[in-house]
């Protein structure tokens, strides 16, 4: 078994090696870096804005480039959260609160050597535990019939709303609204027409690529205009200032190998996005740290643990979406987009079917995070530089990417039309203070949802208790459960003691 | 940032900020839910065993009644407690110029072509940004103009012609 990975493995590296896959991945990675450091600008904007590029490429390097773009910002999210205290990318919000103090105190080059170096090895153990993990999940999966894929993808959508930022009722909300707009279109079992409103457009589904552009770019940049110039400030770091002293490397040791341990518990549950990994990482430092109040002025484990388990939860969050079709968090949710666009389903038989897939993601992800760290080392002025593209010049540009992006994922012009739509909405409900992402996560699973939902009620004859008679599907719906109540736990508890301090007052 | 007016609330937003946001969240989503559950009975709803394609959307319908009523409630609750900050002065104008910069890509794509889409978009879209003047609007659209006919007609083959009249 472990042998058979070995070599699977050492076919993945063939693939990932072959020049036009390690192109895609390299570019993927390099653009994925600059957006990574530049405000206003994501990972999930820049996907969806190249999504439509890859149509016409192989699947392959498609997704590899896809990838590359994902891990590649999470390199780069860093680089803006230690230099400039911008966190551009959530899971880094926590690395702001010691990396920036490490750059006041002049030791910004240091803390993002040791970020390379935290990231590089959790990732390096993702993958390891990937190679190894998958093929046991697979012989799980196999297990899986209509009633537990409905309660797998169940506990995925309540861990994706609940662990969202914010409050989880309004996460639910918001995946409530993306399981809606997935039900847009023609409903293949009747063929009826459902939420189409008589346009035509509608009947093939909203459009992946129209969703997430409005949701992640045109709802910025209402939200930003006239409010960001842009984020920059001189900042010089050199090669020289990257050198960290052994005391350094011997303080952020075991951070290291504990955020990745984080990481790795965090990995396996589906649903739980990287943020909610680094913000535990952190508490864990710090409650476990001989000094706590070392923390927030500048402590290196601050930066190294949080970072490390990011990184591993990253690579981690690949094997259910590839595995079982279940998306961890919306950037997942839309590479099994892209997977499902290229005619490639994602569950237990992809590994076996398109292993050239599989296999080269996992060999192209180790090649990536090498480039990544080479590459960082010369180009972090650059990035620093880029940081002071004006923000007035960057969304007029950004948009026409996204008029041209859309229109040629079709070539229909109709689907701009839903751009603005979901932008205007987007903005809408950030305002409101919704966490807009999880919508892209119902959006997906919508179909896949209601379609076992449907088969395993045909095959229990109407009876519910389905979902609770199976071990398994009992056993996902048991965590259902206890993920809700424990929520509602935390809310009282919440409401009593605000209660308790009102009183007080 | 260049330099902002003290935000002065008009009337009409401070009888908005008394209540808590979540207040308007919920009862928007909860109107929403209604809706929703009302086209579904439009379709076929069947049983259990047989569902039509109204019973999944009309069961997140009332998901999402349950889910509107609850954040709704939960803001009337809260309502005293929390000071929220003061919010961004509205940018009707900006907002205005981004969605018609949009509007203006596809009218032109169909009518004048992608040189003219592109040069709309663009110009219309930086003029939403008080920190561009009309010369540094039509200088980006120009710039962006070439770049885009390169990478997106020449390269890429984008199906739409660089001039029409229709």
């Amino acid at each position: 078994m472990i042998w058979q990975s070995v070599t699977d493995l050492w076919y993945g590296f063939g693939v990932a090696l072959q020049p036009q896959n390690l192109m895609w991945s390299l570019i993927g990675v390099l653009i994925g870096n600059l957006v990574g450091v530049m405000p206003g600008m994501g990972a999930l904007s820049t996907m969806s804005m190249l999504l439509p590029l890859t149509y016409s490429m192989h699947p392959v390097p498609a997704v590899l480039m896809l990838a590359g773009i994902f891990y590649g910002s999470m390199y780069g999210g860093a680089i803006g959260a230690i230099l400039l205290n911008l966190p551009t990318h959530a899971p880094h919000a926590i690395t702001c609160l010691d990396g920036y103090p490490m750059t006041r105190m002049g030791k910004g080059g240091v803390a993002l050597s040791i970020t390379m170096m935290s990231s590089f090895f959790a990732a390096s153990t993702g993958i390891i535990i990937m190679v190894f993990a998958s093929p046991l999940l697979v012989k799980v999966a196999f297990e899986f019939g209509p009633a537990e894929v409905f309660a797998v993808m169940l506990l995925g959508l309540l861990a994706g709303s609940t662990m969202a930022r914010g409050s989880p009722l309004k996460g639910g909300a918001m995946t409530l609204l993306g399981l809606l707009i997935g039900v847009v279109g023609t409903d293949s079992n009747s063929g009826e027409e459902r939420f189409t409103f008589g346009l035509p457009e509608l009947t093939d589904r909203v459009e992946l690529v129209a969703l997430a552009m409005g949701l992640f770019g045109v709802a910025e940049f209402l939200r930003n205009v006239n409010r960001l110039k842009f984020a920059g400030a001189e900042m010089k770091v050199t090669f020289r200032d990257m050198r960290p002293s052994t005391q350094d490397l011997k303080r952020s040791f075991l951070p290291i190998l504990r955020g990745t341990m984080v990481g790795t518990v965090f990995g396996a549950m589906p649903g739980t996005g990287p943020t909610i990994t680094t913000f535990i990482a952190y508490a864990l430092e710090r409650r476990i740290a001989r000094d706590p109040s070392r923390f927030g002025q500048g402590a290196i484990e601050g930066v190294a643990s949080p970072e490390a388990a990011a990184h591993a939860k990253t690579q981690l969050d690949f094997i259910p979406t590839m595995s079982l079709g279940i998306p961890g968090d919306p950037v997942m949710a839309l590479l099994l987009g892209a997977l499902l666009i290229h005619g490639i389903q994602p569950g237990p038989m992809l590994i076996t079917e398109h292993a050239d897939i599989f296999w080269g993601l996992v060999a192209s992800f180790w090649l990536g995070n090498v480039i990544l760290v080479l590459l960082n080392v010369p180009l972090i002025g650059i990035w620093v530089k880029l940081l002071r593209i004006p923000y007035r010049y960057l969304f007029p540009s950004a948009l026409f990417f996204i008029a041209v992006g859309v229109y040629s994922s079709n070539n229909s012009l109709f689907e701009i039309y839903e751009v603005l739509f979901f932008g205007v909405v987007g903005a809408l409900l950030m305002a409101l203070d919704f966490p807009v992402a999880t919508i892209l996560l119902g959006y997906v699973l919508g179909p896949l949802v209601e379609e076992n939902f449907r088969r395993a009620l045909v095959l229990s004859r109407g009876d519910p208790m389905v979902f609770f008679e199976r071990p398994l599907s009992a056993a996902f719906m048991v965590a259902c459960i206890l993920l809700v109540a424990g929520q509602l736990f935390f809310l009282l508890r919440g409401t009593a003691r605000r209660k308790a301090v009102q009183l007080n007052a | 940032m260049p330099e902002h007016p003290e935000p002065k609330a008009p009337a009409l937003s401070s009888v908005f900020q008394r209540v808590h946001k979540d207040v308007w969240s919920g009862a928007l989503f909860a109107l929403l839910s209604i809706a929703v559950i009302l086209k579904s009975r439009s379709y076929s709803i069947g049983s259990l065993s047989h569902m039509g394609s109204g019973y999944f959307p009309a069961m997140i319908g009332v998901a999402m009644l349950l889910v509107g009523v609850a954040i709704g409630a939960g803001g009337w609750l809260a309502r005293p407690a929390r000071v929220e900050k003061p919010a961004a002065p509205p940018e009707w104008r900006a907002w205005f110029l981004i969605c018609l910069s949009l509007l203006l890509f596809v009218t032109f794509a169909n009518h004048l072509g992608l040189v003219a889409a592109t040069f709309a978009t663009i110009f219309v879209s930086a003029l939403a940004d008080r920190g561009n003047t009309w010369r540094d609007a039509a200088g980006l659209a120009a710039a962006i103009v070439v770049f885009g006919v390169v990478v997106f007609w020449w390269l890429l083959k984008l199906p739409l012609p660089l001039f029409t009249w229709e």
